[in-house]
């Protein structure tokens, strides 16, 4: 499904969104409701131009549409790799631009984030991972780093690897396992307007991920570790 | 707001460990560990793949006192596999930012130290850190003050690089590094004519403190001395700045600016003579007190 | 990985009751030592997991030789192994028991 396939399908009553050095911004319309589009294409790098601009367009919402639901769309191969973006503090970027989705969550706006094409480590950290709900398509890829490259870097046999992602979701790439940790909440499939409307009218709450990732017993021991410390006497 | 003085007791913050840090910056005896390491909670993950554990999961967490204010501390031992976040090592971490949301003391300190996302748990590891993220600013939001501390062996690199721009303030030495990915891995992904890991001075002037401090991403520019580092955290515990729409505008006209301005810069030299600074290369054999009296008329603050 | 069990008798004193204490560090070449009281009738048990495997008869000299210093009775001791020294262990364990007695870190 190309991009413009993929906002015909989420907006059947229409939608702008522009395309501007791989940033998506724009609107479009579910059951009469105006829904911000905010995003990125090609399998962007995140690097700092990227991580302003789609900043700015958060900002922009928060500004000129007071509480209106911002859909993001997610495909990136990961942040930018280089010297220069990091000399000017590359992390920084990314996460102002994880501060203004937090600001508009806590202004009413809702965040739904769907993952079209590709997410990656530290583009989707700062982007699409910051949203109340976290959604897929099939045939996305959601990763932080393919085996091969696991295992020269571990020093752990491939095959040993390719044996033991089997039975755990833990490192291994594939929306199944980012499923069963409780990193993606559900994989959306056609009409996906509907999957947008239904996503819509549920209110933000607390992160559960965690919560899911124990219920989907990928993740056993984030939640009650986390709950431990949370509120263990001390 | 510029210039932390305090003298040198002599215990490197660089060269302690977790615990120790954690021990001797905050009042004496006040320090009680949750989740100890008797408990043995270790990583699940690094066990099926027949990889060395910690008791602790490479990091301590608990409450103290900072000049009798209380606090919830954390502190990633760099030791153990750099420090990375793995699925327990992230949820203590998170599990103490919620505690603050929900508890409100007089703030956290984040003993920051780590290379990212343990490639072990590569997917829990990468939840984790988004769960932390949205941990810190959560708490931020309740009016907790948020303080990292950078100044460890392994810097503070990854996902975990932008948990510490998600703070309310950043205390760094000149020792400390901060970043996204680190220089090996883009050496090792885009060629050592990209970044030579190998050039420390390169290295230390690319994402160590001092050019850090200098481009306005931390708070503070402290001695390698673990005094100096409660000297500031006391200081900057009593500075609340609560995350607000006009402080995010603020930081996004600076970062638009930083990059107008220093877009086209290679090297921190470079920028650092943009910034109006006469001498930029003599800059990196200076001591803190000395660098300090060299930028002050240059420094703009951080956002 | 490999675990690795010891047990040795204790000197029958059973004024072990402290807190626990964890010294060193799991990176590579070095171990981190736990110390902990335990109900063990007067014995005291040493689990090493190491990634090392085959260096059992190793172990058992350097810890038997650390039994010899130390009053081990009621102490339950775990090890955390990343490839350390005999020197180094050695040195870690002695560390931890000295921390362990004295009650605090």
């Amino acid at each position: 499904m190309n991009l413009h396939e993929l906002l015909d399908e989420l907006f059947p009553d229409g939608h702008e969104v522009g395309c501007d050095d791989e940033v998506l911004v724009g609107s479009g319309r579910v059951k009469g409701r105006e829904v911000a589009v905010i995003g990125t294409a090609g399998h962007a790098a995140i690097g700092i131009e990227i991580a302003l601009n789609l900043a700015a367009a958060v900002l922009q919402v928060i500004e000129s549409h007071p509480g209106r639901p911002i859909l993001m769309l997610v495909d990136t191969q990961g942040q930018r790799l280089g010297r220069r973006d990091e000399l000017l503090g590359i992390n920084g970027y990314l996460a102002h631009l994880a501060k203004c989705l937090e600001m508009a969550r806590q202004r009413g706006h809702r965040l739904i984030s769907l993952v079209y094409a590709e997410a990656v480590s530290g583009g989707f950290l700062s982007f699409g991972m910051m949203a109340d709900e976290i959604h897929t398509l099939q045939e996305t890829q959601v990763r932080v780093m393919n085996l091969p490259a696991m295992a020269r870097i571990t020093k752990i046999p491939l095959e040993r690897l390719e044996e033991l992602s089997i039975d755990s979701p833990a490192f291994a790439p594939g929306i199944d396992n980012f499923f069963k940790l409780g990193g993606v909440e559900s994989v959306w499939s056609t009409p996906l307007s509907e999957h947008l409307e239904a996503a819509l009218t549920r209110k933000a709450g607390a992160d559960t991920r965690s919560r899911l990732g124990l219920d989907r017993k990928g993740r056993v021991l984030a939640y009650p570790v986390a709950r431990r410390v949370c509120t263990e006497r001390v | 707001m510029t210039t932390t003085s305090c003298r040198t007791t002599g215990q490197s913050y660089y060269e302690s460990n977790a615990l120790k840090r954690i021990t001797s910056l905050l009042d004496p005896g006040s320090f009680h560990e949750i989740i100890r390491p008797e408990e043995k909670i270790s990583s699940p993950h690094l066990r099926i793949l027949g990889q060395p554990c910690s008791f602790n999961d490479g990091i301590i967490v608990g409450a103290g006192r900072l000049a009798g204010k209380k606090v919830l501390i954390a502190g990633q031992e760099g030791g153990f596999m750099g420090g990375a976040v793995g699925e327990v090592h992230g949820a203590k971490l998170t599990g103490l930012l919620q505690r603050a949301t929900e508890e409100g003391p007089d703030g956290v300190l984040l003993l920051l130290e780590s290379g990212g996302v343990r490639l072990h748990e590569a997917n829990a590891g990468l939840i984790a850190v988004s769960e932390i993220i949205r941990s810190v600013l959560a708490a931020r939001v309740a009016g907790v003050p948020v303080i990292g501390l950078i100044g460890g062996v392994y810097g503070c690199f990854g996902g975990m690089g932008i948990v510490a721009r998600c703070c309310n303030a950043l205390i760094i030495s000149e020792e400390g590094r901060m970043g996204l990915s680190g220089p090996e891995v883009i050496e090792t992904t885009m060629g050592v004519e990209e970044f030579d890991a190998s050039d420390r001075a390169l290295v230390w002037r690319t994402v160590g403190g001092k050019h850090r401090y200098l481009i306005g991403e931390v708070q503070r520019l402290v001695d390698d001395d673990v005094a100096a580092f409660r000297a500031a955290a006391i200081e900057l515990l009593n500075d609340p700045r609560p995350l607000s729409l006009e402080e995010l505008q603020k930081e996004h006209g600076m970062l638009s600016d930083r990059l107008k301005s220093c877009g086209s810069a290679y090297d921190a030299i470079d920028i650092w003579h943009t910034m109006g600074i006469a001498e930029p290369e003599t800059l990196p054999l200076l001591d803190t007190a000395a660098f300090h009296k060299a930028v002050q008329h240059v420094y703009r603050g951080a956002a | 990985m490999e675990q690795l069990e010891y047990e040795f008798d204790g000197a029958g004193s059973l004024r072990q009751s402290g807190p626990a204490v964890l010294v060193g560090v799991v990176s590579s070449g070095n171990l981190e030592v736990l110390v902990e009281s335990a109900e063990l009738g007067g014995r005291g048990r040493i689990v090493v997991n190491t990634s090392v495997r085959g260096f059992g008869e190793i172990w058992q000299a350097v810890l038997t030789d650390f039994a010899g210093r130390h009053n081990l009775a009621n102490l339950l001791i775990s090890i955390n192994d990343a490839g350390a020294t005999p020197a180094v262990v050695s040195l870690r364990l002695d560390q931890a028991a000295e921390e362990f007695y004295r009650g605090e870190p």
